[in-house]
């Protein structure tokens, strides 16, 4: 047994490490294309096609419209789109109200990642310990709020905390002390970007709790136990068990959910009524305001541009992380 | 042991005490839009609601319908996301096969690509799109919203299914061709009957999403070829907003997703994340 552990970790890397330097003349190894390196990519063909089609054109789009005048003259063709340099990017960064709108996103992204997140792992390891019957329960729950389309939730919120009959309010009111028939939610950015939040979160939390559960039932028992023996309370075997052994899940769901919530719209964009008023503006529907409502769709293209920029890091953990799997497999 | 077993009765209850409150917490979304759209329509707007279902009536669901077309929106947002799922699924068969099966140049390009094309945010792409397809004369026709839609379903499309092929073993093909089976002989025999419960997942995840998206089907279609989920978020009247047959429309283009949803949710979460915790 120990010869075994001591073999398969010197032997897995060096194959990984050969393909490299495969002389173009000699490939046995590489029997699996018989119809020649040609195949793999007829298969590909059509996908990358429709992909270079709809996501890369648009994708090299975005870059030149953003160094480029394109309003609503340009959009029918009455004036060609000149090419302005970093005149749009100047004039977004040097608008107060874009650094604004940047702030709030970043909050609202922070607070609905970590809401999301704590209450995920914490629902995670409830279930662990809750009894069967009632983790089925949950589980269905859990799974149908999932499976809610955002505009339904979205929708559904918009019921819940309507100022005059939502029966958030009507609830609240019940607690002694509390008057709260009539308030309007959505009356100041900070408040109804919290209710957003909630339903950002609502929707979210499933989804970590599935994948955490998941991965809790493969902390090994023998762990915790040995932890236990050495005198670890339950926070010490959480801390020092099972958060590390959860932690490539934690990365790939942190980093999923960064992507998520800061690309929030749908949500934002309905409870308003399809006009988020300004204190509601986040990244994205700030770039759909520039370039829908106000036609300038050279900055609504800048913004963008700069959103995509601001979640490039997150991105690369997240693939970092993918790829590291696919290669497990 | 048995005295183990006792002494963990007692936290037990207070477990599922507080898991009971998870539960009425987290599902009372989903039963405040059944109770309201099955309500009587004067109990909706009653400021002080009753917490229990006041009776039941189908009503607001006929208001729902009334209101504005209904099942235009639906059979457009079917046609859309049944041609997605069709053409997506061939193609991304075909695409996941590739980096799969075989072992070629730039096969690692090609992975990371995908998976870098599935983390575009999709809103920053709404102008370039927009502008394209009213270049190519296709705002406002179903065929541009498919095209759009495919590649959002692609990339994941591939990805889950190459994940679900590298789970079949190659002996088994490498079996069926000793035997005399050509390549696609062994593929069509052997590994498709084997993928054929992962693809029925994939197919189903890729339609709910096509059916849920919002943003690209308000702004590529009009008003006149709106599809079910701008209907709903269109939903108001000329007397505001009535909620009770909103969370009927609501209820209504909630059930066949989610049930839809529960059947594939254990395939595709197992897909998702296989290996991420032996990483």
């Amino acid at each position: 047994m120990s010869a075994a552990d001591t073999t398969t970790p010197a032997k897995v890397p060096p194959p990984r490490q050969a393909p490299p330097p495969p002389p173009a003349d000699r490939r046995p190894r590489e029997r699996r294309t018989p119809g020649g390196a040609a195949v793999p990519w007829l298969l590909l063909a059509p996908c990358l096609l429709v992909l270079a089609a709809v996501m890369g054109y648009p994708l090299a789009r975005l870059v030149t419209l953003s160094f480029q005048r394109f309003g609503q003259s340009q959009l029918w063709g009455f004036q060609p789109a000149e090419t302005v340099g970093f005149d749009n990017f100047a004039k977004v960064l040097g608008d107060g109200v874009f650094w604004a709108v940047v702030l709030r996103t970043l909050v609202f992204a922070a607070g609905a990642v970590v809401l999301t997140m704590v209450i995920g792992m914490a629902l995670a390891l409830l279930l662990q310990r809750v009894s069967g019957w009632l983790k089925v329960l949950i589980n269905i729950v859990l799974v149908a709020s999932w499976g809610m389309p955002v505009i339904v939730a979205t929708t559904v919120f918009k019921w819940l905390f309507d100022s005059d009959y939502g029966v958030f309010n009507a609830l609240l009111s019940k607690l002694p002390g509390v008057e709260m028939t009539g308030h309007n939610w959505f009356a100041s950015g900070p408040e109804g970007l919290a209710v957003i939040m909630l339903l950002v979160v609502w929707g979210a939390v499933p989804f970590v709790v599935i994948t955490l559960s998941a991965g809790l039932t493969q902390v090994p028992r023998e762990l915790e136990e040995a932890a236990r023996l050495d005198g670890a309370g339950s926070w010490g075997v959480f801390r020092y068990v099972t958060l590390p052994v959860l932690k490539p899940v934690i990365v790939m769901l942190t980093t999923l959910s960064v992507i998520w919530d800061m690309g929030v719209f749908p949500q934002v964009f309905v409870m308003r009524g399809g006009h988020p008023e300004p204190e509601f503006q986040v990244l994205n529907t700030y770039s759909y305001d520039r370039a829908f409502v106000v036609n300038d769709y050279a900055q609504g293209s800048a913004i963008a541009l700069i959103t995509v920029l601001l979640l490039l890091g997150v991105v690369a953990v997240y693939m970092r992380q993918m790829l590291k799997i696919g290669e497990v497999e | 042991m048995s005295s183990t077993l006792t002494g963990r009765r007692a936290p037990k209850l207070w477990w599922n005490l507080l898991g009971l409150l998870v539960f009425a917490t987290a599902g009372f979304p989903l039963y405040w839009m059944l109770d309201t759209a099955f309500k009587p329509a004067e109990d909706a707007i009653d400021p002080d609601p009753s917490l229990l279902p006041t009776g039941i009536t189908f009503a607001n669901f006929g208001r729902a319908l009334d209101i504005a077309d209904f099942w235009g929106p639906v059979g457009r947002s079917l046609v859309v996301s049944l041609a997605v799922v069709v053409i997506g699924m061939a193609v991304g068969l075909l695409a996941a096969l590739a980096i799969s099966r075989y072992a070629f140049r730039g096969r690692k390009i090609v992975i990371v690509g995908i998976l870098a094309v599935q983390m575009v945010p999709l809103v920053a792409m709404i102008i370039p799109v927009f502008l394209l397809l009213n270049d190519l004369g296709q705002y406002d026709r179903l065929t541009g919203l498919i095209i759009t839609y495919l590649t959002f379903v692609l990339p994941f499309t591939v990805w889950t299914l190459r994940g679900f092929i590298v789970n079949i073993p190659k002996e088994l093909e490498e079996a069926a061709m000793v035997d005399g089976c050509s390549r696609t002989g062994a593929f069509l025999r052997v590994v498709f009957p084997l993928l054929a419960p992962g693809m029925v997942a994939t197919s189903v995840y890729g339609f709910i999403q096509a059916w849920n998206e919002y943003l690209y089907a308000l702004m590529l279609l009009s008003q006149r070829n709106q599809t079910a989920t701008v209907w709903l978020g269109n939903f108001t009247t000329k007397h505001g907003t009535e909620y009770a047959p909103m969370m009927a429309g609501a209820t209504m283009m909630a059930v066949p997703i989610v049930a839809l949803f529960l059947l594939v949710q254990r395939k595709m979460a197992a897909g998702l994340t296989a290996g991420a915790v032996k990483g």
